[in-house]
Parts: C-alpha cells; structure tokens; sequence
C-alpha cells in the first residue's frame, strides 16, 4: 500500500541519486574486497584459523612468498586470461539485456572445434595449423551460442535457459569425444586426445618464460581494449548500452533487437570458444573428459564485479585468479576446508552487489519530523 | 476568507523532500456547495497537498480541519472514513473484473452484489453517469472508467470531493457531463477542490481558486472574474506571449498516408484501421482524440518503428512503408514521442548521449561507426541554448531534468535537425505554460519555414491554436481532416467519437 510506506519516516532513509555517482562506482569493488576480507576472516576465525595468515595466504602469499611465488605468479595470467576473455564477451550481452549463461558450453565446444581441426591435420605442422585452429575455435564458439540467439532472436525462447542446458548437452559432447573421434590412438586405450601443448604445429606456449603469458591471455587484452573502445566510441557500443537501458529508446533509435541479440551472443560465445581453443592448446595441453573447469561460469561473476566495464573486468579477472591460486595455496597451507574458500569467493560477488547500491542510491539518516 | 464557514481548512502546511520544498506555508479554505480551483504549473506541488489531504503523505508542519475538526489523516482509508474522497488522474481499475466488482474492491465494507449494483445504478442515475455495474471494465472507455471512480467515491457520501485532472481523458461532450454532475454535487453542499490545467474550464465551473507557485500560495481569485490570461500569468509569474504564426502559403503534398492498417504496438494498444490523410508542406495537421485510440500505433508508423507493408505510406511520393527509424530520418522524417523517459530519451544516459540516439546521422556526429563525442556534445549544447533547457550541462542525465525541460530538449533535438516532416505526440503534455508556448511557437516557426507537421495532441486547445487542418483518432480510424478555422466544439466531439455511453443501450 503506497500510503503506508509513503507515511512512515524511517531513520535511515534511501534517497536515489539524480545521476549515478562515478566516484561510488570505483569505491566499491574496492569497498567490496574489504568487506570480503572481513567477513572472511571472521567466517577462517570461527574455523579455529588464525585470519590475517588466512587472508595474507589467499592475496598476498601466491605473490610475494618466496617459496610459492615462482610457481603461483605465473598462474595468475594463466587463470586470469580465460576469465577475462570469457567476461569480456559477455558484458556486451549484459549490458543489452541478453543473458548468455552458457559461456562454458561455448567454451568447450571452441575447444572441441579447434582441437578437431589441428588432430585432423596431424601430424602436419605448417605455420597455418596454429591459426586455422583459433578460427575453429571461434567459429565453434560462436555456432554453439547461435542456438540460444536464433530461439530467442526468432522463437522468443529464453535464452538464460536455453544457455545453460547447452552447458550440460556440451559436457556430454566432450566426454563422447574425448573417448571417441578424438581419443588419442596412441595413448593405450585411456580417454584423451592426443596433447596438443607438446606438438609444435598446435602448441600455444608460454610467450616469455616464467610470466604464464600465452595467445590467450594476449588475446584477453586485445579483447580489453577492444570492448574500451567499442563501448566509449563506437555506435555498436552506444546501441547496446541503449538497448540495456531503455528498451523502447533504443527501438526509437532504430536498433533492430534480433540483431542485436545474435551479435551479443555471437561476440560472447566466440570469446568463449577463443578461450577453449587457447586453454587445450596450452594450459590444459589435450581434450579430456573433465576439461572444462568452470571457467565459463566464474567469468559470469568477473563481469559484474568488473561492473561490466572493460578496464574493471581486467582486475577483476586479475583478483579471481588471485582468490583462486591463493585459496588453493591456502587449503593447502593452512588445511581450510575447499568449501570455506569457495563461500569466501561468493562473498566477495555477493557484497559487491550490497554495496553497489551507494552508486545510485545515497544513505540519509534523519530524524522524525512529524506535525503534532 | 473567513475560517468560520470553511468545510475544510488548511493552515500553514509544509511539506519538504530532500533538496526541495513541495509546499511551504500554505494556507486556504473550501466552503460546504463550493467547487475550488488548485490552479499551478507542473512541480508547484499541487499533488502533494492533496496528498496531504488525501492522507497518502503526512505534512511536515502545518495543521488542517475539516468541519472544525482537526484532520490528521494517517492513511487513505482514514481520509475516507471523515468524508474525504479522491478521484485519481491515473485509474485503479482492474480490467478484467466487473464495475460491481472493481467498486467493491476500493470499499472499506462492500455491501452484498445485487445491493450494491442497484446502489451503483442509483448514484449513476441520480447524478447524470451512465454506468452498468454488470460491464466489464476493460470495455470501457476512459470517460466510462472515470465514471467507475467517481461513482466508487459518492458511494461513501463524501463531504469533500477531490479531482485531479479530471478532463483530461474526456471528449467535450464527456467533460460537460461531468461538469453537470459536479455542478449537482455542489447544489447538494458537496465541496469540491478540482485540479486542472485547462484555465476556461475552471472559468465555466469554479467558485474560487488558489495559486500555487513553487510550493507557495501566491494569490487566489474568483475565476469567472478573471481573465484566462491573468491566471496563467499568476501561476507562471511572468508575463506570457501567445505563439503567432507567420504568414505563409502550404504548398505541395508532403507525406500521403492511404489506407494505413497496423496491428496494435502493445496488447493494450489500438490498431490503426484504414487510415487516410495528406500533410502538406509548410501546414501543421493537428491530430485529437482521447488517449490510446491509436496514437501510440500512429506515431510508431510514421517514426518507422513499426514497418507497414509496403504501398501506405509515401514521402514525397516514395513508399517508406518497409523502411526503419533511420532510413526515415535520412530522408527527413523526424519524430518525439509522448513517452519522454525511455522512448524519446534514455533516462540514465546524460543529455549529449540522448542528443546521439536521434541526431548521430544527420549531424554527422560518428565517422565509420565511432562517435565524435566533441560534436555531439557541441549539439546537445546546441539543443540547450537555442531552446532554453534548463540543466547544468549536456553531461546531466536526462533522468536529472523537470518534465517540462527534458521535453524541450527532446523537441529542440529534432527541430534542430532541420526536419522536412516532424511528427509529435503530445509536445506539451505535463509541461508549463511558459515552456508550453516556447514549444507551440517553435512548431509554428518550423512550419513557416515550409516544413510538414504532425502534432498528436489530447489538449483541443492546443490543436486549435497552432493546427492548420484536424482530425480526430477514435478507436483506431482516423476522421477526414478539417480546416481548424472551420470547426466548433460540438463538431470536434462529434468526430472524437462523441460522449461514450450517452446514447441509451
């Protein structure tokens, strides 16, 4: 009932702000991470860990220790790479109101499409294999997704659902693949391809020595700056950031929603697929049956923490990968249970979200001033 | 005033939200058999003390009574328990339950059905509002479901009756049957405080009036003793100039529209049947009609958001039927829709990205596809200045602006295009009088200079102001247009489609 809420007077009040504050928009991730390590360490404390070796395990240790960092810095492009890549793609649906959940269906298929085409020319390796590959990977990435794109596009699916039951309909692809067409005939009858990191046709290695610095984390940044300037300057980015805001103005502004939604679906789940092609060509070295670890769904959380925005996606990835690589550091070290660790990750989106509120709304506290 | 007598008296109400004041001091009094006029432009904070009255927001300081009484309302419900009885501008109805049913749901202790249809019937009879409590209310048409309203509040026997704009969704003929049923209302000691921007009409009906300027009383009057002009320039506080066309002949066919048929843009919408008209270049053709007859439909065929197929729509002489918004506006067909935050603008982008979304083509603001943020910013700038949009700068989001000024910088947005064809659907609507006018010369100006325009309006007097030709949307066909100069009022309610449920059933 308006009447109720309209005449109560709270002592703490929310007041929209007439324009989104920018300098709230870059305090709270920050904001967010601080809150995170809080309730963090408090959630380590209750665990009978000491919390500041827990916190300094997870963002400082995988960095800086002497003992661990040679291993663990490198890893740090090495998971940062798929993750910004993937967000990055998906941002652009984001941002227009297209929900491309399915980011890790693509990403296993633009493996499974890239890693198909450089088996099928082995053993040749000509210079052209590495980059016939990448397209395929691309080109897998992008088929896979146009089957939400075309139902929603043209049938009015959902494409949130569509999306996502793909994911599993792609993890069942990878495992028939994995013991079947692909399975490497040379490998005594174990599920597994062939390993694409140690030929040197398909090879993605690691670019300069000890910084974890491959194609795909090369491609990330491409991608970074390439979304910065799509979205700052260019009228694609204009027409998608319209066609998130305000659905009607952007129909007003002659945007055409079908093709709209392809586009986003197909930019998302091409960088999908690059990612996939990128990760079983170097990190992961060969299809598997438990290939795909997640990736596709933890860029989901990258993107809005990096609030949709190309630079904040960047350290975004950078901080996940760093909560990864330490969380592990610190199951390892310090014997916190896996789970502790994964809540601690979900902290961190869930407090961004809370806070996120201060960029358009602002706290008042008043006191009740009512006539007698 | 003397206080004795007053029905209802308000005394130094305040009322403060965040970084403004909606009233501050107000004080006057409505007699028993009295009809009071709220007269004030948009954000005079009209609405908010009759909130206050109605109970839906509580005053930060200031006292009221109601017949000696003090009237502390907490809620609505306890608003009506005293006698207090509001008839929204925007309806609570719901479309798929019955007049019986929907007047049930809005009372405190509904008799049984078939008693409180025959109650209905009696108020509707007994007060001139033709009204079936068996129909169901999506049926309806808005002067049918104003009656569902305003029967639901004379149920309760109100002592003090409240209208906010009440007109507003009415033919001429519908709005004098509600003036006859106010009128009796009056007769029988009912006080009636009656919102409205139409300044005739509170001349023809009101007993008094008081005059709001930015949240305070800034004088009262007798309406049948003062000039229309002298209370629009009491509200605005200066001085007004009629708009004024300049002399100048209309010349060939600009846009022919045959046998135009859509389907509806919403599901609530009204599809357009079979309709027909030309618009000259240099003429502006006025299109009336009560809200959602097909206006919405009409402005989406015209703009290209909605296509057509391909034979019904020429400019010029070429079929734009299949064509999109900005194939449209290449050609020079420009459009601003009624609907200013989230169709005609973006409301969280600032003012220079809002002057993009129209203005990127024919301005030249991108090159290959990237946007020249130092020219669009240097339109938006454009757009302020030349029509005076009140805002600290082109970077202020368009959400940031009054109605009346975004409107402004909607409008100027396209006329600054230098448009051959400019449609509008409801220029003026929730503006003040002041911008209202600024807005109405610059749509004459632009037709002078030898453009086409279209101006779909609800405001009659608007249209007969500024519109060379008229026709009249009803229930999605389009009336043969007529010279304005021609017309009467009786003849304009006639091609509105008249007074719904007048005739007997």
């Amino acid at each position: 009932m308006p009447g109720r809420a309209a005449g109560m007077c709270g002592m703490i009040a929310l007041e929209k702000r007439p324009q989104p504050s920018r300098l709230w928009a870059l305090a709270t991730p920050l904001l967010a991470v601080l809150l995170t390590m809080i309730a963090g360490g408090l959630l380590f404390a209750l665990l009978g860990k000491d919390p500041f070796a827990a916190i300094r395990t997870i963002f400082w240790d995988p960095l800086f220790d002497p003992q661990f960092s040679g291993y663990s810095r490198p890893q740090l492009l090495v998971k940062a790479g798929p993750l910004i890549l993937i967000a990055i793609g998906l941002s652009f649906g984001f941002r227009a109101g297209v929900w491309n959940i399915g980011a890790e269906g693509q990403y296993i298929v633009g493996a499974l499409s890239g890693a198909a085409v450089g088996l099928a020319l082995y053993p040749y390796d000509g210079w052209i294999v590495f980059p016939a590959m990448v397209l395929a990977g691309l080109a897998g990435g992008i088929a896979w997704a146009m089957i939400p794109a075309i139902l929603r596009a043209y049938f009015k699916t959902n494409e949130i659902l569509v999306s996502l039951l793909l994911v599993y309909v792609a993890e069942n692809l990878l495992a028939s693949m994995a013991v079947g067409p692909l399975r490497n005939p040379e490998g005594g009858g174990f599920p597994g391809s062939r390993n694409l990191a140690q030929w040197s046709g398909s090879a993605n290695p690691e670019l300069i020595a000890g910084t974890g610095m491959h194609w795909g984390v090369v491609a990330a940044f491409i991608a970074v700056i390439a979304a910065y300037v799509l979205l700052a300057r260019h009228m694609f980015g204009f027409h998608v950031r319209l066609a998130g805001q305000a659905p009607r103005a952007a129909g007003f502004a002659g945007v055409d929603p079908a093709r709209l939604i392809i586009l986003c679906l197909g930019i998302s789940g091409g960088l999908a697929g690059l990612a996939g092609l990128f990760e079983v060509t170097g990190p992961a070295g060969q299809i598997g049956i438990d290939f795909n670890v997640g990736y596709g769904f933890t860029a989901i959380i990258v993107a809005f923490l990096g609030r949709l925005n190309p630079i904040g996606i960047l350290l975004a990835g950078l901080l996940m990968a760093l909560t990864y690589i330490g969380g592990e550091l610190a199951s390892f070290m310090l014997d916190i249970p896996m789970a502790a660790i994964q809540a601690f990750q979900g902290m961190l989106l869930f407090f961004l979200l809370a806070v996120d509120l201060l960029v358009n709304f602002r706290i008042r506290i008043k006191r009740r001033e009512i006539a007698p | 005033m003397s206080s004795g007598a007053d029905l209802l008296r308000v005394d130094g109400l305040t009322k403060a939200y965040p970084g403004v004041v909606a009233n501050r001091d107000v004080t006057f009094g409505i007699k028993a058999g009295n009809v009071h006029a709220l007269l004030g432009e948009n954000g005079a904070g009209k609405s908010t003390l009759v909130k206050m009255i109605y109970g839906l927001v509580r005053p930060d300081a200031g006292r009221m009574q109601l017949a000696g009484l003090p009237h502390t309302p907490g809620d609505p419900r306890d608003a009506r328990a005293s006698g207090v009885g509001m008839v929204f501008q925007h309806f609570s109805l719901f479309d798929a339950l019955d007049v019986g049913e929907n007047i049930a749901l809005g009372m405190e202790n509904a008799p049984p059905r078939r008693a409180l249809a025959k109650a209905i019937r009696d108020v509707s009879t007994a007060y001139g509002l033709p009204l079936d409590p068996g129909r169901r209310v999506g049926d309806l048409s808005a002067g049918e479901r104003q009656r569902v309203e305003i029967v639901r509040c004379l149920l309760q026997e109100p002592r003090l009756l409240i209208m906010d704009e009440p007109t507003s969704v009415l033919t001429p003929q519908e709005a004098r049957l509600l003036f006859g049923t106010l009128r009796k209302l009056r007769a029988e000691g009912v006080a009636i405080l009656y919102i409205s921007h139409k300044l005739e009409e509170i001349r023809a009906l009101c007993d008094s009036a008081t005059i709001l300027r930015q949240g305070e009383v800034v004088g009262s009057c007798v309406p049948a003793e003062t000039s229309v002009r002298a209370m629009a320039e009491m509200m605005v506080g200066d001085s007004l100039r009629a708009p004024r066309a300049r002399p100048h002949a209309p010349g060939d066919v600009r846009l022919s529209v045959a046998g135009l048929s859509t389907r509806p843009v919403s599901p609530f919408g009204t599809a357009l049947k079979d309709v027909t008209f030309e618009v000259r270049s240099g003429e502006i053709l006025g299109i009336g009609g009560v809200a959602g007859n097909g206006q919405d439909e009409l402005l989406a065929s015209l703009s290209g958001e909605m296509r057509s197929a391909s034979g019904h729509i020429r400019l010029e002489g070429r079929d734009i039927g299949r064509l999109g918004p900005n194939p449209r506006r290449a050609l020079g067909l420009l459009a601003a829709p009624e609907e200013r935050l989230g169709h005609a603008a973006a409301p969280d982008m600032s003012l220079t990205e809002n002057g993009v979304l129209t203005a990127h083509d024919r301005e030249g603001l991108t090159r290959r596809g990237m946007i020249d943020w130092r020219r669009a910013r240097a339109f938006a700038e454009g757009v302020i200045t030349r029509f005076d949009v009140r805002t600290p700068g082109p970077g202020t989001a368009a959400r940031a602006l009054s109605g009346g000024n975004l409107q402004k910088f909607v409008i100027g947005r396209e006329i600054l295009q230098r448009p051959e064809l400019l449609v509008v659907n409801q220029p003026t609507w929730g503006v003040d009088a002041s911008a209202a006018a600024a807005i109405r010369q610059a749509l004459l100006d632009l037709a002078s200079d030898g453009a086409s325009v279209i101006v779909i309006s609800q405001d009659l007097d608007e249209l007969m102001e500024i519109s060379d030709r008229f026709a009249a949307l009803n229930e999605g066909r389009l009336s043969a247009p007529r010279e304005t100069a021609d017309l009467g009022t009786e003849e304009i309610g006639l091609m509105m489609g008249g007074a719904h449920g007048l005739a007997p059933a």
